[in-house]
């Protein structure tokens, strides 16, 4: 056993099929790219079987579906209105994709897609300029007035209007580094209680049983972990929903 | 001598970090205790604020974690 514990060894990267530098990229098959994969086709594997039946009373495959399709259905209602339902497919898409990530990243020797910034950070650079896009298509010029609260005195104004556009500009920040962030923190101290265990059971028969300790601890932070996954795919998702809410009616 | 110097910094610098995490602790202390006194008051209406609750619970927690990150890559990364 080695004398240093390393709990961020379940984030490397492995490259399995290298196809060698294109145009000054280097471009591989990575473990990341075969668990993205692995949850695309988790995804519409699970879809395809739970809607192939159009049972009248839905079994266990279609009840779950359709519970996704309403819960994301109803969020994306409630926060951006009926006009948001355009939209349902992608942020359906985002939820499920982030949700699967997440709950098959809790298997042990399993890979953790959203434990890493690049991916989080392209999810929400591609909602973010499609809010942008999107919202000047549609409102035009008036999407600027998403920066100009009413109702406030015109000496403000510079402050209040810089301190919106400061606040617009860090949303792709803030909502990739806290998906990026709640999965690496959350899987590091799972191993770091973990390795409690193995360095405990290196004492010998009292050592077992300290170790029943950060043991229970283990399995506390797992279920914990699960809570947490489905949470930050509903954050992502919901926030997603409000951010497309802005690009619908900019007006405050 | 350096490389104890710099330990020294990087551990310091983990337990510097974890004091963020208190800002959050008293962040979710205010967000429950304000939901259950309100809930005690109007237990008909608790449940539609449910998830209100968990959303600021998430947007709340995460910058602890935001903090808790700092410290372990302080210890395990640099």
């Amino acid at each position: 056993m080695e004398d240093r514990v390393d709990p961020i060894h379940q984030f490397q990267i492995h490259n399995y099929v290298d196809f060698g530098t294109i145009g000054g990229v280097h471009i591989a098959f990575t473990n990341s790219a075969l668990f993205m994969f692995i949850i695309i086709g988790l995804i519409t594997g699970f879809l395809t079987l739970a809607t192939s039946g159009h049972a009248l009373v839905p079994g266990r495959f279609q009840s779950l579906a359709e519970i996704s399709y309403e819960f994301v259905a109803n969020m994306l209602r409630e926060s951006a209105g009926t006009e948001g339902m355009r939209f349902f497919p992608f942020v359906f898409s985002v939820f499920m994709f982030v949700l699967f990530a997440n709950v098959l990243g809790l298997f042990p020797y399993f890979f953790t897609v959203t434990s890493h910034i690049v991916i989080t950070a392209g999810l929400s650079v591609t909602i973010i300029l499609l809010v942008i896009i999107y919202g000047f298509y549609r409102n035009g010029l008036h999407f600027l007035g998403l920066f100009v609260p009413k109702g406030v005195p015109g000496y403000l104004m510079p402050l209040v209007v810089a301190i919106e556009v400061m606040s617009f500009l860090s949303r792709p920040i803030s909502l990739s580094v806290r998906l990026f962030a709640n999965m690496l923190a959350g899987h590091i101290t799972l191993k770091v209680f973990a390795s409690f265990i193995l360095m405990l059971s290196a004492w010998g028969v009292a050592g077992w049983l300290g170790a029943v300790l950060p043991f229970a601890m283990t399995v506390a932070l797992t279920a914990l972990e699960a809570l947490v996954a489905f949470l930050q795919a509903y954050v992502f998702a919901i926030l997603t929903c409000m951010y497309l809410n802005d690009a619908l009616h900019p007006s405050h | 001598m350096e490389q104890a110097i710099i330990d020294a910094g990087k551990y310091i610098g983990a337990g510097m970090a974890c004091l963020g995490m208190g800002g959050a602790g008293i962040g979710l202390g205010s967000l429950f205790g304000n939901y259950l006194a309100g809930a005690i008051r109007n237990p008909s209406a608790a449940d539609g604020q449910f998830g209100r609750l968990i959303f600021g619970f998430a947007v709340t927690e995460a910058l602890g974690i935001f903090s808790l990150l700092i410290a372990l890559l302080l210890i395990f990364a640099v």
